[in-house]
């Protein structure tokens, strides 16, 4: 899916030669402020490497149009903001704008079952807690049905059960349908548990 | 009970009073700035006598390039001057957009007021020419002035916001969609304010003028609706123009947010 060679960002990241495949489940790992942002930044285009190639599906990424790859490679940050209004609202503007293109194979309310959230959608976003919002912005991302979810630490704010629970549906979700997830984590027992390949970034290097 | 009366020189002089008063004022209650309250009343009065001797000139002169000329100047001084109320940097590129804007906006605004609404003939008459495209220029200055600092400020203080959207597949004419449209709110708030006091809180300095040179406060007051619909057009059109492109110029060719 994507193909890294000699890529390059700044002074924060240096990537020698990696290939993420379609339909894995890929967990990052690393100490913080060691690059892993960076990297998942540079995949859908949030930020251009310096130097090196990265290739999307076999074009290199500088060709592919970055709104278009970016609704492909859909990335969900450590602190999402989750926009003002109901709950109703943020999935009807996510929709929005992300061009209507999503097909709804689930609704709303399917939706926050899936994330174990208890609320109703026509119920205010900003007074859900930090880990509620953490998944309300997960719940986001998986309505758009992206082929690439890139996730940043998507269950920082959960407790340890729910941080599980959590993960746990969202690598059923892309196994269901076919997806390829690469997911930011700072737990090494997730990343043994669910995923089908690790990388360790330190100092901006991919170690072994 | 007709025509102006004029002030003498002598009379004159009286009202730097007000000025003395004043510095009197500072100096006893120790606020300071009494070189800035001098240096802006012997400015104001030099650059008044200088416009008034060129406006007699011009006036008694009539030719288009005269009056072309002059509202050359006034768009590059309301240029510059927008440049200088922004707080911060601006780009190279954010700033061709705003003079672009200007020039765009006002041209349209003031010779779409001075042919169709008030008709002119000729078109290039100086003594309504210049003193209409200055309210036009000026109040779109304003305009421009405090849709630009929204638009940097909303863009800074909410670029977590914008990089969400963008992350979800937002074009980026959509991620700032709504600091856009609150920038464009902003920068024509006060035209719409001072509209609605018009008359009750205060009588504006265009109807007051014509008054006091001895017009009827009829046609005073058709003047003044009149130019405040060229305001209203000129802001709002400076304004969407600077914004609609200048929003552009905070993404890179890959969009990206630059900031």
């Amino acid at each position: 899916m994507f193909k890294l060679k000699d890529v390059k960002f700044k002074d924060i990241l240096n990537v020698k030669d990696i290939e993420l495949e379609e339909k894995m489940i890929t967990a990052i790992l690393g100490s913080s402020g060691g690059g892993k942002t960076t990297f998942l930044k540079l995949l859908n285009n949030m930020i251009t490497a310096d130097q090196g190639m990265i290739k999307y599906k076999g074009e290199e990424i500088e060709s592919y149009d970055p709104v278009k790859l970016r609704r492909e490679v859909v990335m969900l940050p450590q602190d999402p903001k989750i926009f003002k209004g109901t709950i109703k609202e943020n999935f009807e503007l996510t929709e929005e704008i992300a061009g209507n293109k999503a097909s709804k194979k689930l609704n709303y309310n399917e939706l926050l079952n899936k994330v174990s959230l208890t609320q109703n959608i026509d119920d205010f976003a900003d007074n859900l807690s930090g880990g509620e919002k953490q998944r309300l912005a997960l719940a986001r991302v998986m309505l758009l049905e992206p082929k690439v979810l890139l996730l940043d630490e998507p269950s920082s704010s959960l407790d340890k059960i729910t941080e599980e629970k959590i993960i746990n549906m969202v690598v059923d979700y892309a196994k269901e349908n076919n997806r390829t997830l690469i997911m930011v984590t700072h737990s090494p027992e997730i990343a043994e548990k669910f995923a089908d390949k690790i990388i360790n970034i330190e100092n901006g290097e991919i170690v072994d | 009970m007709s025509g102006t009366i004029d002030i003498q020189i002598t009379q004159l002089v009286f009202a730097y009073i007000f000025v003395i008063v004043l510095l009197f004022i500072v100096k006893q209650k120790e606020i300071g700035h009494k070189g800035e309250i001098l240096l802006a009343s012997v400015r104001m009065t030099i650059q008044l006598v200088a416009v008034g001797f060129i406006l007699d000139y011009v006036f008694a002169n009539q030719n288009p390039i005269y009056s072309l000329l002059i509202l050359f100047i006034m768009e590059i001084f309301a240029i510059y001057n927008i440049y200088g109320r922004v707080n911060g940097e601006i780009s190279k590129k954010l700033k061709i957009i705003i003079a672009g804007s200007m020039f765009l906006g006002t041209s349209i605004s003031i010779f779409f007021f001075v042919l169709a609404v008030v008709g002119l003939d000729p078109w290039f008459r100086a003594d309504y020419f210049i003193p209409l495209s200055g309210m036009l220029i000026g109040n779109s200055m304003t305009g421009i002035s405090l849709g630009v600092n929204h638009l940097i400020n909303g863009i800074r203080d909410n670029k977590d916001l914008i990089e969400n959207y963008l992350m979800l597949g937002a074009e980026p004419e959509t991620a700032v969609k709504k600091i856009s449209n609150r920038a464009f709110y902003n920068a024509v708030l006060p035209t719409i304010n001072s509209m609605m006091g018009m008359g009750i809180v205060f009588l504006p300095g265009m109807m007051t003028g014509q008054i006091l040179a001895g017009a009827s406060p009829i046609i005073a007051i058709k003047y003044q609706i009149a130019i405040m619909m060229g305001i209203l057009g000129s802001v709002t059109l400076t304004v969407f123009f600077m914004i609609n492109k200048g929003s552009k110029t905070f993404f890179n060719s890959r969009k990206q947010l630059k900031m």
